[in-house]
């Protein structure tokens, strides 16, 4: 009897309380910008997703102070995020801003979930011409208004480790493939490999391959928007990459099975591998604990003489985009958010600590990235990165082709002889994949 | 009037959870539902039957793969459940009769099954990695039994092996579940009986266990066969989002399909005929058992 009682009275207590709690929160409520709360979905940035949130919490108070609008923050991993944006598409219940790979941009166009960056809306987040011109053409299909702004720039380099090409008596790093092969071999031993790979994950694959490809004057799509995946020049990108594992033997096999986006960087970071090809990693090697000094960055090789058609592009541009989901109901608010994200001051700051390059001209009079490596890299972003083909199909192309790179180097890895033939037919069926 | 009032609701509910769904997925693999559509998947067009040609064209590469990928599935599948079964049943007849520490080895043996399936499967992922999983440590640096080479378990043929046994960990247990809770209700007098006349251990298994377990034996064959050829956690959790070819389970194919290169429709064309194809094995082997026990 007492005890009915006693959850009589706590029962009673707590739907008061929360009878209570719905008279406060109905009494503040009105239009201003006081209320809105944006839900904000970051890509995986930094070295964790706490760290993501450690990084954006302070910045995202900044931007509270400043305009009252409230941003709730969720960082999701990159294995989810294609997946939670389409999830996200379909439903048309999802954030108001968030983050996407720019690679995707073009895809994502197509299926009409984001605001697109006409004129008129450029204006309020303050004009095109603030942003850097190569990150641009990473936005979406040629000839309509860009569906995202660039906010974190990217490319890749050939890290080396400046120790390991000292003590082979390697001074300079290698500038063409037949130096790089030569190089790569010698500072092969029973300690360390070559070059590491991330030969399990698709896209670190298909970018790779892209830009092999592009070195041998290949195209995965013609100009008119047709898959063209096994020319002979696509086939020999892929070789070329295989042939790390099959053929020049400076990769160790087991790169193959490296699917977490992360291992190849750890391999070289451990002194592993002394080479890595990898988008602006300063910061992650840093907190993977190798030795500044140690650490050296240079364009991708290319071929000497160049193939016939050949274009002299050594990256990717590579970067995260931001952008509006077409469903907001906070599309000021929303539009705020990114004009503050992608603002001078921001820029400098969350590039600073990504290790990324701005999307901004402005930012780079900071000394920050006046380093060698951001150097480098600002470089290879003006003068030799090429953007992945602005397709729709660009997302399934990515997954095609990553998928059967990572099939053929698991077979190059076990042992198996992948051949000129193998690769065309490989190439063959996943563009009969695409639909 | 009142008995019928009463399944209202769990009428809804079936028509909401089960029916409407798959409805719907039957629906969606008429259409030609890509990227362009999704965010407004009613504007979708009508494909008709290209979904299913293109599907079950087995001249083509995406023909060719999905029969492949079947193949690996039935063989897979087959696999698993005979092994499980065995394990089950060897393991139900070990802890048959009461001996002390009866309850502690049927705990551990029930252990796979209480443990969720991510954190067990990424553990298998760890173990049966190259260069620094605990499989190959065992095998090349304490046995040398590889000839010095380290084998490969989660790319190349090796991963269809890998996928089996991780399955087998998995679903060996449940049959054990199983099969225990059926053999309490066998009688004791039964095998006193079988004892009587002169039967041996095999013959009392042969003459007294396995009938009496028929009904058990029945469901749980087809409860195992569904749920094996269907996994996709497993596989999933093992692999990552893109199977090797050699273990690429119908499952993991259908996710590669729909959710991976955003073409819903094919996906879903694949999964009706996936439907269709359990429909009509469940039937017949329904059909089998129950001609089967009439006979007995």
């Amino acid at each position: 009897m007492r005890v009915t009682r006693l959850a009589a009275l706590a029962l009673a207590s707590l739907v008061g309380v929360s009878a209570l709690s719905a008279c406060s929160s109905s009494n503040s409520g009105s239009g201003s910008d006081k209320n809105v709360t944006l839900t904000y979905w970051a890509s995986n940035q930094g070295t964790s997703l706490d760290n993501d949130k450690q990084v954006l919490g302070p910045e995202l108070a900044k931007f509270t102070q400043q305009t009252g609008i409230k941003v709730k923050l969720q960082v999701v991993p990159w294995a989810d995020l294609l997946n939670n944006i389409l999830t996200a598409t379909t439903s048309g219940k999802g954030p108001d801003v968030l983050n996407i790979g720019n690679t995707w941009s073009a895809s994502l166009q197509a299926t009409g979930a984001f605001v697109p960056f006409d004129d008129s809306v450029m204006a309020k987040i303050g004009g095109k011409s603030r942003f850097l011109g190569g990150s641009l053409s990473a936005t979406g299909a040629a000839d309509k208004p860009p569906t995202a702004v660039p906010i974190y720039s990217l490319a890749y380099g050939l890290y080396y480790n400046k120790k390991y090409f000292a003590e082979a008596g390697i001074s300079q790093p290698p500038t063409t493939w037949a130096e790089f092969e030569t190089d790569a071999k010698k500072v092969t031993n029973a300690q360390h490999w070559g070059l590491s790979i991330e030969g399990g994950s698709v896209s670190e694959n298909v970018h790779n391959v892209f830009t092999l490809s592009q070195q041998q004057g290949g195209a995965f799509f013609d100009a008119a928007g047709k898959p063209t995946f096994d020319t002979p020049q696509n086939v020999a990108a892929v070789r070329q990459y295989l042939d790390f594992i099959q053929q020049d033997k400076i990769t160790n096999p087991s790169n193959a099975e490296y699917a977490q986006g992360t291992e190849a960087l750890a391999d070289f970071a451990k002194g592993k591998s002394a080479m890595v090809l990898w988008q602006a990693a300063s910061g992650s090697l840093k907190q993977l604990g190798m030795n500044a000094a140690d650490i050296g960055v240079a364009p991708m090789p290319l071929p000497d003489p160049m193939p016939a058609g050949g274009k002299k592009v050594t990256s990717m541009v590579a970067g995260i985009n931001l952008a509006v989901f077409k469903n907001t109901k906070h599309m000021d608010a929303a539009l705020q958010f990114v004009k503050f994200m992608t603002s001078t001051p921001e820029q400098k700051v969350l590039n600073k600590t990504y290790g990324s390059m701005p999307s901004v001209t402005d930012a780079y009079a900071d000394p920050a990235f006046n380093t060698p490596a951001v150097q480098t890299f600002k470089k290879i972003l003006s003068a030799s990165a090429a953007p992945l083909p602005a397709v729709a199909a660009e997302s399934q192309f990515e997954t095609l082709i990553g998928t059967a790179v990572k099939n053929m180097l698991a077979d190059a890895a076990s042992g198996k002889n992948v051949s000129e033939s193998d690769i065309s037919a490989q190439l063959k069926a996943a563009q009969q994949q695409l639909s | 009037m009142l008995p019928y009032l009463l399944l209202v609701p769990a009428v809804i509910l079936e028509l909401l959870i089960h029916i409407v769904p798959m409805l719907v997925g039957i629906g969606i693999s008429f259409l030609k539902l890509t990227q362009f559509y999704i965010a407004n998947w009613r504007q979708a067009p009508n494909a008709g039957l290209a979904n299913y040609r293109y599907a079950l064209d087995f001249n083509s590469a995406a023909g060719k793969q999905l029969l492949h990928s079947f193949f690996v599935t039935i063989i897979f599948t087959v696999i698993v459940l005979v092994v499980s079964w065995t394990f089950g049943m060897a393991a139900a007849v070990f802890t048959q009769r009461p001996f002390p520490g009866r309850g502690i080895v049927r705990t551990i043996f029930l252990i796979p099954y209480a443990l969720p399936v991510f954190a067990s499967v990424i553990t298998w992922n760890f173990m049966l990695q190259r260069d620094n999983g605990a499989v190959n440590h065992v095998l090349v640096d304490q046995l040398h039994l590889a000839g010095g080479d380290r084998p490969f378990w989660l790319i190349g043929q090796n991963s269809f092996y890998s996928l089996v046994i991780v399955e087998v960990w998995r679903t060996w247990p449940f049959a054990f579940l199983m099969l225990t809770a059926g053999m309490q209700s066998i009688s004791q007098d039964l095998y006193e009986a079988a004892g009587l006349d002169g039967a041996g251990v095999w013959a009392q298994f042969r003459g007294v266990t396995l009938p009496m377990l028929r009904p058990v034996n029945r469901v749980l064959l087809l409860v195992l066969f569904l749920w094996t050829f269907n996994d996709f956690t497993t596989p999933f959790t093992l692999f990552g989002k893109g199977a090797p070819h050699q273990a690429d389970i119908i499952s993991m194919h259908i996710y590669q399909n729909s959710f991976v290169t955003w073409n819903f429709g094919t996906g879903s064309a694949m999964s009706v005929l996936l439907l269709i194809f359990l429909l009509v094995v469940t039937g017949g082997y329904l059909r089998l058992a129950k001609s089967g026990s009439n006979d007995a």
